[in-house]
């Protein structure tokens, strides 16, 4: 036998590997060229061209739809984070106490319902209020988002705070620190890459959300999610595949920060 | 008045500290009383889990204890928290903070007392200077090595001038060169500063080269205190003699006792003089302990006698062990010097001669 | 004065207040948009359904019971209801179906990931991550061009004179499974890499040194010391699929419903909350019921590890 026997390599493994990052990558590399089409057709290469982009630019509901996802994504994703770092400060470096595993699974519930429940208890819950109340405006989304992102903002807050070696608060308290002077110059510095890394998961879990999105809001809320999915049904042009590679860039700078953030050290 | 002959820094009294509840309780230390004075190394010296960190983290304020007050120059500190007491701490771990420059770390402690930004710039240059860092003042702490961290981690913990400076095991993550090195660089700066020093560790060299005085801990309870001298030579008890250093330890009974001095008869029917502990309750039997380099092996009849059964050569010395004649087995430890060396085969009948004052009766 | 005890005590009592004040902003909004409403979902489904929708607030148990039989208008009789009854096998059959697909290829992927060297694992990585975070909907959508009949795949083919009319593949069960497999891939391998990077090579090479085969190495070695991250991932994977409505919807097309979309049509033309309702919480029990099995098996596996 010519080739070296590998302790690690499984006959097909790489294979089968590479494979599925092509094909995990392949649709996605369609979409964005045909955005850049000439044609309106999504299957014939006319020739380059910025028209789509041009046409989502000035289509007004695509606008409006952009702003609204912006403004309710911004918003869950900071009151999120808050709650998410304030709720793993009072779970993580203590001995178990009564409520705690509560906490825990209280705080992941939104993760393990099927967001189509949690869509249609939102519904019904929030009918009632609207009725009762009067009120229609973006604010049930931005409740809904912030309950789903706490989960997700939490979870690296989370992780970093157990990381953390209690005795430098320690450390500081003995260097005469009171416990506001020592979270405040100790605890919360080193707390921050966690922090940003919860915002920004928040923040695209949030710009993400079709389901719950569809059936929280209220007449003319769309978002940029369920305003492409409206489009997609009715039959499509590549202005969805413009939305869509502006969508997908801006995932992925959010995702490469959050990426190189998290597995910063220091 | 600094100078005050013992004048107290550190009363600890009657202090328990217990962990858990009910059946799960663990008392880490049990009903310990000791007096630590004011410009002294004091070294709480002990295996792990003795209970010689959990006393260390009283007198910081990171545990309260469940019994018992804590007094420093005179006033119950117990139930303050840490971060009003004038004592400061070297963390085993150094505890540096990663996110801060030396200098920032070592003017923390001011910053936090509200000392103006002058005094606090002018004590740092000082604190630097102190532990020769001066060039190293801008550097975060993760890129400086490990026997400079353990230094900015002293300067940051000297820079308010505490009452009492705590160490827990501080040079036990160095090696064994730039361990000796801060073992001279640590006496040094408690000279110069003139602070209350309590050490903790559970390296006996490292207790008996640098104290003043040595807590001997074991089970949360302080077996004996004194100096590196006293613990070493008339050790109360025989955890002492047993964890400091190597002992012969041999059953005898008690003949007569005259105030510190006493005549035993050892089993082999030898009849010897020998010191007695503080504290000593004569009942007849005691057990004696012999320190193997107070002893001498020689060719013919010593004050008791046996075979010897092994030879070991260490370099400056050699250990001859010898299985006394009741059975007993006795080491004696015999520097080696050039020329006037007396050689032992294995099998050999010899005689072990007692030198003066070189037997120590224990209290237990 | 208080001693040192009593003070202990104080602050020990004191700071599991702080920390119960600190976990009440996020404790209270999930229970107001998340938990709370749930229990409102079993209240529904209890409940007469509203002429235009919404409920009128009678007791009955007519949405659960045509969960599974239907009346018949004329005679009052009860048959099940078989339009229901092939959603649910559908969507069990696809959830399943894409569970085991994802397995099948995120397995070697994982293991593949898992044996690059350190420096390039990194990129591997942030290879499979980017597609975790990016928009669903996009990626399904994504999928869709693809397989249409106009789509890439169907184009190469006529194009290399392989077929000479486009093979249907979307708006059929097998577009909503491919769907699924590719959108919730990276959950499978995720889980699985975790487990794999731990995983200690001496033992394979123990293995080899005792005469296995590297397919033997694979299953009785490989397999078994993954198994918290099979499991792990496979549930990943299963609760979304149950529960899908992105994909189904742009895929599927009208007539290839899931359990999502016959939920969502109660609330829509059906104007049957309270049967919606009572579907709801048959897919949530389903779910719980995958969760439990995970729970026992990630707790079994504690056990045998020590």
């Amino acid at each position: 036998m010519a080739k070296r026997f590998s302790i690690r390599q499984q006959t097909g493994f790489t294979t089968i590997a590479c494979a599925c990052f092509f094909l995990l990558y392949l649709p996605i590399a369609v979409l964005v060229i045909f955005a850049f089409n000439e044609s309106s057709s999504v299957s014939d290469w006319g020739g380059f061209s910025l028209r789509w982009f041009v046409a989502a630019w000035s289509n007004q509901q695509v606008v409006d739809a952009s702003w609204r996802s912006l403004k309710i994504a911004s918003s869950a994703a900071i009151i999120a984070t808050i709650a998410a770092t304030m709720a793993a400060l009072a779970t993580t470096r203590t001995r178990t106490y009564r409520g705690l595993t509560f906490k825990y699974a209280f705080i992941n519930q939104p993760l393990m319902v099927p967001e189509i429940v949690t869509g249609v208890a939102l519904l019904i819950f929030f009918a009632q209020i609207k009725i009762a109340s009067g009120y229609n405006g973006l604010g049930y989304l931005i409740a809904a988002h912030t309950a789903f992102c706490i989960p997700f903002a939490y979870l690296p807050i989370r992780a970093r705070l157990e990381n953390m070696d209690l005795t430098l608060e320690r450390a500081a308290a003995d260097l005469y620190a009171t416990p506001w002077k020592a979270f405040r110059r100790v605890t919360l510095p080193l707390l921050w890459p966690g922090i940003i890394a919860g915002l920004m998961l928040a923040f695209v879990i949030s710009l993400d959300d079709v389901v719950i999105t569809e059936f929280v809001k209220s007449g003319g809320q769309d978002t940029l999610p369920t305003y492409m999915l409206g489009q997609i049904r009715r039959g499509i042009t590549p202005e969805v595949n413009a939305i869509s590679t502006v969508f997908l860039l801006l995932s992925v700078v959010i995702v490469t920060l959050f990426f190189f953030l998290s597995r910063k050290r220091d | 008045m600094p100078d005050t002959p013992g004048k107290n820094a550190i009363e600890v009294r009657g202090v328990r500290k217990v962990f858990g509840t009910g059946e799960a309780q663990v008392a880490a230390l049990d009903t310990v009383s000791v007096s630590i004075r004011e410009n002294e190394f004091f070294t709480l010296l002990g295996p792990s889990g003795c209970g010689k960190t959990t006393l260390l983290r009283l007198i910081a304020g990171f545990d309260f204890p469940s019994e018992g007050e804590i007094l420093l120059y005179g006033s119950d500190i117990a139930p303050l928290p840490p971060f009003k007491r004038p004592v400061n701490t070297v963390f085993q771990s150094y505890a540096l903070f990663p996110h801060m420059t030396v200098a920032e770390n070592i003017g923390f402690g001011l910053e936090m007392l509200g000392k103006p930004r002058a005094e606090i710039d002018a004590r740092v240059a000082e604190m630097l200077k102190l532990v020769r860092m001066e060039k190293l003042a801008k550097r975060r702490t993760s890129q400086i090595s490990g026997g400079q961290q353990q230094r900015v981690a002293l300067a940051r913990a000297l820079a308010p001038q505490p009452k009492v400076l705590l160490l827990d095991e501080p040079l036990s993550a160095l090696d064994y060169k730039l361990r000796k090195e801060m073992q001279i660089e640590l006496k040094r700066l408690q000279h110069e500063t003139g602070i209350t020093f309590i050490f903790v560790t559970h390296d006996q060299e490292e207790a008996l080269t640098m104290s003043d005085r040595i807590a001997v801990m074991s089970s949360g309870k302080i077996l004996q205190v004194g100096s590196a001298r006293e613990i070493y030579d008339r050790p109360a008890v025989r955890f002492v003699a047993d964890f400091i250093g190597e002992t012969n330890f041999l059953d005898a009974s008690i003949d007569s006792i005259d105030g510190g001095k006493a005549k035993v008869t050892l089993k082999s029917g030898a009849t010897i003089s020998a010191t007695v502990a503080d504290g000593f309750k004569p009942d007849g039997d005691a057990t004696v302990v012999i320190r193997p380099e107070h002893a001498k092996a020689v060719k013919g009849k010593g004050d008791i006698s046996g075979l010897v059964e092994n030879v070991v050569y260490f370099g400056t010395d050699t250990h001859v062990h010898v299985r006394l004649d009741d059975g007993e087995a006795f080491t004696v430890r015999q520097q080696n010097t050039r020329g006037a060396m007396v050689e032992f085969e294995r099998g050999e009948r010899v005689g072990i001669v007692l030198g003066d004052d070189a037997a120590q009766i224990l209290k237990d | 004065m208080a001693t040192a005890a009593e003070i202990e005590k104080q602050a020990e009592a004191r700071e599991i207040r702080t920390r119960w004040y600190l976990s009440a902003p996020a404790l209270i909004i999930i229970l107001l948009a998340a938990s709370g409403p749930l229990l409102i979902v079993l209240l529904y489904s209890f409940l007469t359904p509203g002429p235009y929708g919404d409920v009128q607030w009678k007791f009955s148990t007519e949405g659960w019971v045509s969960v599974f039989l239907e009346r018949d208008i004329f005679d009052d009789t009860l048959s099940f209801a078989s339009a229901h009854l092939t959603i649910f096998w559908r969507s069990l059959k696809l959830a399943l179906m894409a569970t085991v697909a994802t397995l099948v290829f995120g397995f070697p992927t994982a293991y593949f990931i898992a044996t690059r060297s350190e420096r390039t694992r990194d990129i591997w990585l942030f290879l499979i991550t980017i597609p975790f975070w990016t928009n669903l909907l996009i990626r399904t959508f994504a999928v869709l061009q693809v397989i249409r009949n106009e789509g890439l795949i169907n184009t190469a083919l006529i194009n290399l004179g392989i077929i000479d009319q486009p093979i249907q593949m979307l708006y059929t069960d097998f577009a909503i499974m491919v769907g699924m497999v590719y959108v919730y891939l990276p959950l499978m391998v995720l889980p699985l890499y975790a487990s794999m990077e731990k995983l200690d090579f001496r033992l394979v090479e123990a293995g080899y040194d005792l005469y296995a085969t590297r397919w033997q190495v694979l299953k009785r070695i490989i397999f078994p010391l993954v198994r918290p991250g099979v499991v792990a991932g496979s549930i990943l994977v299963f609760i979304p699929a149950i529960g899908a409505y992105v994909t189904p919807s742009v895929l599927g097309g009208g007539k290839n419903m899931m359990f999502a979309n016959l939920i969502e049509l109660q609330f829509g033309q059906g104007r049957n909350w309270p049967l919606g309702a009572a579907l709801s919480i048959t897919v949530m029990a389903i779910v719980m019921m995958a969760l439990l099995v995970y729970v026992r098996n990630t707790a079994g596996s504690e056990v045998r590890h020590g």
